[in-house]
């Protein structure tokens, strides 16, 4: 593959003395959508985190477009066009549902807000109908929308998804699938996808990696991955497979 | 009735005074979880500010006193800054992410040596600022007693709510004042999206120093007299309100100053003056015993 958007090689991350990722290597390409999966405490969010520089990487290196940005402060990676949606949405809880899509806009461009605000409320209209409402009384549904929404806002280029389905009730999880999907088909936007949820995510994405405990176990398209024997057993059998 | 009304008079004058020191507690602590006890030295160093402004103002014979106060306050404003962001810089920021109590410790340290700083270059003895504002007049006469309101009283209220009013705003309109909200609730998701942390914690640390160098002048304007010493009564106290308000919440600072304000001026006026500290710590004490969060605090739990 040439010249991937996200290239992670021999990523090691520790929280205090206590490592938590062993060497990860991992690449994304332009356009793609790619999933990681694994099991609670495999080391998914910690990789998220990572690449977004919080905790830094102890070891290895982070290119995005080619540069190494393991050592630039959060802030700094955003600004390069990486928008996450993290584990737990982590909505601003006493801020409207407007000021949390003012607050993704941040870094953006203010000519591009009205309309970048019309997208969003177009993908999730529930948005819209919920605009003044605070962002801690909205339903577990209508948080990762709004996360999601508020990470749109910065029009990123990759787009970090944590966990989207988690807790969330089957009817919603499709919805949030189908959004995801969209986003990478109608905006071109790069999708990196970290999921428990195998199934959706191997059959939405183009590629996937396992990982278990730190490290990288296996990886291959999306359907061979749904196909391979040890991912049905491990994540899969008792399901929705 | 007349002299209850003389008394809610330099009450709320006094009141002004504590909820603008008060806001900068309340900020710091909404945003960075730590009570910064060098604000009070922030105040008196504001104060000390305004005395030699007005003394320079003076020399360059600038003899209209609107003018001589707004120079004053923003001179006192912009130094005053100065140091806030500085003792967070140096203080504060390399404490970050260490145990709770060392920035704490690291207040104290600050707040000590800021006051020796200013005895050692300005000296120990009280230092009078001259009237600035002089005048006032008869709101009503009752009982023969007069209710007397002073033009500086009205200068302290007016302005007090004036910059409440616009940091108000700016906190709850402005893009920046957004990033300020979303980093005191959740400081990584804030700097997810691209919100510089420690720039945004620098600027509460120079808005919270500017307030209390506006509360500095109007000390000195209204008392007259100040010496190193102030910051840490009035510090103390002004921390009194930002609890009594709820600690982390900005008109809980400015309703708890006002509180604050009442409290002592009416204990003074009608029990004895020799107590009021005590009746404002006793609020203190009442308050962390019974309502922990404060008239307008939030609950620490909120709906996830």
């Amino acid at each position: 593959m040439p010249d991937p958007m996200l290239a992670i090689a021999g990523v090691e991350t520790f929280y205090g003395a206590i490592q938590a990722l062993h060497g990860v290597d991992l690449d994304v390409g332009r356009g793609e959508i790619v999933t990681l999966i694994g099991a609670n405490g495999a080391g998914k969010s910690t990789l998220l985190m990572t690449i977004c520089g919080n905790p830094r990487a102890r070891a290895g290196s982070i290119r995005l477009d080619g540069e190494d940005i393991s050592g630039l402060p959060t802030h700094e990676i955003v600004r390069r066009g990486v928008a996450q949606v993290p584990e737990g949405r982590r909505i601003f809880a006493r801020m409207s549902v407007f000021e949390n899509l003012q607050m993704g806009a941040t870094l953006g461009n203010p000519a591009n807000f009205q309309g970048d605000l019309e997208r969003v409320f177009a993908m999730f209209p529930r948005l819209a109908e919920r605009r003044d409402q605070r962002g801690g009384t909205l339903s577990g549904g209508e948080q990762q929308m709004l996360a999601i929404g508020r990470a749109l806002m910065s029009r990123p280029r990759l787009l970090l998804l944590d966990e989207p389905s988690l807790g969330l009730a089957p009817l919603i999880v499709r919805q949030i699938f189908e959004a995801i999907g969209r986003i990478a088909r109608e905006e071109g936007v790069t999708i990196f996808l970290v999921e428990q949820n195998a199934f959706h995510a191997l059959r939405l994405a183009d590629r996937g990696y396992v990982l278990a405990n730190g490290r990288v176990r296996l990886s291959g398209s999306g359907s061979d991955l749904l196909a391979n024997a040890e991912v049905r057993a491990a994540y899969l059998e008792g399901g929705h497979a | 009735m007349a002299y209850f009304t003389q008394q809610l008079i330099n009450a709320i004058t006094l009141g002004a005074i504590y909820g603008l020191i008060a806001i900068g507690y309340t900020m710091v602590y909404g945003i960075i979880g730590m009570i910064n006890f060098a604000h009070g030295e922030v105040f008196m160093i504001g104060a000390f500010i305004s005395l030699i402004g007005f003394m320079i103002c003076n020399l360059l014979g600038i003899g209209s006193a609107p003018v001589a106060i707004v120079l004053v306050l923003l001179i006192a404003m912009a130094f005053s800054s100065v140091y806030g962001w500085a003792v967070e810089r140096t203080a504060y920021r390399p404490l970050r992410g260490s145990f709770r109590l060392a920035p704490l410790i690291s207040a104290i340290g600050v707040s000590i040596a800021l006051q020796n700083y200013v005895q050692l270059v300005q000296g120990a003895r009280p230092k009078p600022g001259g009237q600035v504002v002089s005048g006032g007049f008869t709101l009503f006469s009752a009982d023969g007693f007069d209710v007397r309101v002073s033009w500086l009283q009205i200068i302290i209220v007016v302005v007090t709510l004036v910059l409440m009013a616009g940091f108000t705003w700016l906190i709850a309109r402005t893009s920046l004042g957004r990033q300020q909200r979303a980093c005191e609730q959740d400081m990584r998701m804030a700097a997810l999206l691209g919100v510089d942390v420690d720039r945004t914690i620098s600027l509460t640390f120079v808005l919270g120093a500017a307030l209390a160098a506006v509360a500095g002048m109007l000390f000195l304007l209204y008392y007259g007299v100040i010496d190193f010493f102030i910051g840490f009564l009035a510090g103390i106290k002004a921390f009194t309100a930002a609890v009594l308000g709820g600690i982390g919440s900005l008109p809980g600072a400015m309703l708890g100053g006002l509180l604050i304000g009442l409290i002592e001026v009416f204990w003074a006026g009608y029990f004895s003056s020799e107590y009021k500290d005590v009746a404002v710590f006793a609020i203190l004490v009442l308050v962390l015993i019974f309502r922990p969060t404060g008239l307008l605090g939030k609950p620490e739990i909120e709906k996830v």
